[in-house]
């Protein structure tokens, strides 16, 4: 007995470690025996996953058009020949007035609006090179962009028949209409290969902060919170100890996503690995200290379950997933800029698929690292040492 | 207010200890000294504040009032200290249902930072006699079980504060005895131990018993003293038939309280005189109605007279304040 008195004060790290690693290995051990939260933390992302890259599989055909012409030809005629066997388009509507174009498109009655205005044809045989005006409802980027994308392969074709004799030297030369395309709705354009690093944002967030918002909440209602204050550990070693056996969670999630975006998916990924891991590490924890810093505020299991979910819903329609950033209102913009996954789809979509190095979105890094700090220090305010 | 802790002696020495919880008084002014190496017992009828007081105690809740200190130690500042040499056994199973034993004692243990785990787990297994069952989930052992299970982990890192509360509740007769037998020798090695309980059997057990009823201390000292405190005077009648006296004797005044247990009846009350009056006229009341005769002597009143009485004593007073 007399060991304890001596014992009383000594606290080294090595205890302090020790401790931790008692947590970790009980919240592993219950991590593995609770199948269904582990297969849900499994299944989950690989739901999410198949469900939007079916979305983005799918190559939209036949979507419908309207067309507007003010200057009737064959050539013109080619052209919109050329939209119809393309399978993309589908003309379905023509049009009297430039406006009642706009308006189908405003209504959603067709996806595409295209315009050929007075002179077309006269310019196009002059070589001068017209412009072909197509207004583009992209506010569902997968399924607009692969008609978009082959919309010049089909102006180009089609004309190739028409194009003979006199005319052809216009096939030589860069193309000889200038189509542009106005993509409404998301001034972005974002293409699907968005959605993929996207995703990974969204999937880590929504199961790694509800998984730990139950941590405390789950000792609390089962009684034995009651043991561990009791217990000699203190609350950054229960902290620690409660989320580092999610942080490998967090590791094999990001890895199916990674795996499927570059096999399924086909998603490019033109950056450096070790980048991209720094980023995941460091969201991975952010989102592990939010889920334990709502455990610390919420009673019960249910509403540690609605606070994730208040959290979850800004964070995938505010960040930039859902809607591109810069085309939401200012409010909607500052409340994005606080949340964590609107930094991480930055860096991730950067380092994914333009390269970028980390060092290149310090402002976003900060921003991750201050926020986490920042509930991190709530959490261990918020911690009740106490049963009150 | 006591601001040093002036008798080394004491394993808990708290005073004016008070705990509101949303505005009611759960707790109300409470003193408690307890000399290191005795067994206490914390009795008092369901939500008198034992259970809270005990969490007071080991820095598990904050008092609303009052000060003390636990074996030296400040239990308001210093309740991390006070942790590691305390156990502490919950009234509520509280061990991790979906962990093995054997992962549930080894998690305890390090948490303590024990030298030596495997060993100190092996031998508690061993001396718990659950070896072979080291591998079931915590959660499937039965309710005495879970007991046995509960206060080996909580006593594995020797503290020297041993808080028990309600060790026993749903635990067979012989399971108890061998519970007492263990806290006795853990008394012997020197721990001090504050069992709370609601069996008279346990209280006579204790060195020294503290009552409590709604949140107030009502007596405390030997089980001798508390009887011979409560002034109370007890007469047994026994007879083949006397149950049937009970409505009867019921319906009298003069009578603090009446009780059937072992084949007898025993009435009590602290004034002397009443009870004889009540005796004689319940033996014209037989006579009446050709009931079956019942002999009556007076007999020192148990324990179990004695908290009866105090808890009757006490409910009036609490309809009285109200
Ligand atoms: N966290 C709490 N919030 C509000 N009231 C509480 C809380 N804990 C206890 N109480 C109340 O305090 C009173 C005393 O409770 P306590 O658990 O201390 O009694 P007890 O003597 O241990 O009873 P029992 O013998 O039934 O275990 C009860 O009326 C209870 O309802
Ligand atoms: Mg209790």
């Amino acid at each position: 007995m007399k060991s304890h008195q001596k014992g009383f004060l000594r606290d080294s790290l090595i205890d302090q470690l020790s401790r931790v690693s008692a947590i970790l290995r009980k919240e592993f051990i219950q991590m593995i025996r609770d199948k269904m939260t582990f297969a849900m933390m499994l299944v989950i992302p690989l739901m999410q996953l198949l469900l939007f890259g079916f979305a983005i599989n799918t190559d939209p055909k036949h979507l419908p058009t309207a067309i507007y012409i003010e200057d009737h030809s064959p050539l013109v005629r080619s052209i919109m020949r050329g939209f119809s066997v393309s399978d993309y388009y589908q003309i379905v509507h023509q049009s009297v007035s430039p406006q009642e174009n706009s308006d189908l498109l405003a209504r959603g009655e067709v996806a595409f609006a295209v315009h050929f205005p007075v002179g077309f044809t006269d310019q196009l045989i002059k070589g001068e090179r017209p412009t072909l005006l197509i207004e583009a409802d992209a506010s569902d980027p997968s399924a607009s962009s692969q008609a978009i994308s082959r919309v010049h392969e089909i102006v180009n074709q089609s004309l190739q028949h028409d194009l003979t004799g006199v005319l052809s030297n216009l096939q030589t030369q860069p193309d000889p209409v200038i189509v542009i395309v106005h993509p409404l709705y998301n001034p972005e354009g974002k293409s699907q290969y968005n959605i993929v690093p996207g995703l990974l944002g969204v999937i880590l967030t929504m199961t790694l902060v509800m998984i730990t918002s139950m941590a405390m909440t789950r000792e609390a209602e089962t009684g034995t919170l009651e043991n561990l204050l009791a217990m000699p550990v203190k609350p950054l070693e229960v902290m620690m100890g409660k989320i580092l056996p999610y942080v490998v969670v967090g590791a094999i999630q990001t890895t199916v996503v990674l795996l499927a975006a570059k096999y399924i998916f086909w998603v490019p990924f033109v950056g450096h690995m070790f980048h991209l891991v720094i980023a995941v590490m460091l969201f991975i924890i952010t989102n592990l200290s939010l889920g334990f810093t709502f455990s610390t505020i919420a009673r019960t299991q249910m509403q540690a379950m609605q606070l994730t979910f208040f959290f979850f819903l800004p964070s995938i329609l505010l960040s930039g997933f859902m809607f591109p950033f810069r085309g939401m209102p200012e409010w909607a913009q500052i409340i994005g800029e606080i949340l964590p996954l609107t930094h991480f789809l930055r860096i991730i979509r950067g380092i994914m698929l333009k390269g970028n190095s980390i060092s290149e979105h310090q402002p976003d890094v900060y921003a991750l690292l201050i926020f986490t700090l920042l509930i991190m220090l709530i959490a261990i305010k918020r911690y009740r040492q106490t049963l009150d | 207010m006591i601001r040093t802790n002036t008798d080394q002696t004491l394993a808990i020495n708290v005073k004016g200890l008070v705990k509101d919880f949303d505005g009611r008084t759960v707790v109300d002014n409470i003193d408690i000294q307890m000399p290191k190496g005795q067994v206490w017992g914390f009795l008092g009828p369901n939500g008198s504040g034992k259970t809270t007081t005990i969490r007071m105690i080991c820095g598990l809740l904050k008092p609303t009032a009052g000060s003390g200190f636990c074996l030296g130690h400040d239990i308001i500042t210093e309740a991390a200290i006070i942790k590691r040499a305390t156990g502490y056994m919950t009234q509520k199973f509280s061990f991790w249902a979906d962990l093995s034993i054997r992962e549930n004692l080894e998690f305890v243990g390090r948490l303590y930072n024990q030298t030596n785990l495997k060993r100190l787990v092996n031998e508690t297994l061993e001396s718990l006699g659950l070896e072979h069952r080291q591998n079931q989930l915590a959660g499937t052992l039965s309710g005495g079980w879970k007991q046995r299970l509960a206060l080996a982990a909580v006593t594995m890192h020797q503290p020297q504060l041993l808080l028990l509360d309600e060790p026993t509740a749903g635990v067979d007769p012989q399971a108890r005895r061998d519970f007492w037998d263990q806290i006795h020798y853990f008394s012997d090695q020197g721990m001090t131990v504050l069992v709370s309980t609601h069996y008279m059997d346990e209280a006579e057990r204790c060195d020294q018993i503290v009552y409590l009823a709604h949140g107030q201390l009502i007596t405390q000292g030997s089980v001798m003293d508390v009887i011979k405190q409560s002034g109370l005077l007890t007469f047994k009648g026994t007879g083949s038939y006397v149950r049937q006296l009970i409505p009867w004797l019921k319906q009298q005044t003069g009578i603090e309280h009446i009780a059937y247990f072992g084949n007898a009846l025993h009435i009590s009350s602290t004034d002397l005189s009443s009870l004889s009056q009540v005796i004689r006229r319940s033996q014209m009341y037989i006579a009446d109605h050709n009931l079956e005769s019942v002999q009556w002597q007076q007999v020192d009143p148990s324990l179990e007279d004695t908290f009866i009485a105090l808890m009757t004593k006490s409910g009036e007073d609490q309809r009285k304040y109200r």
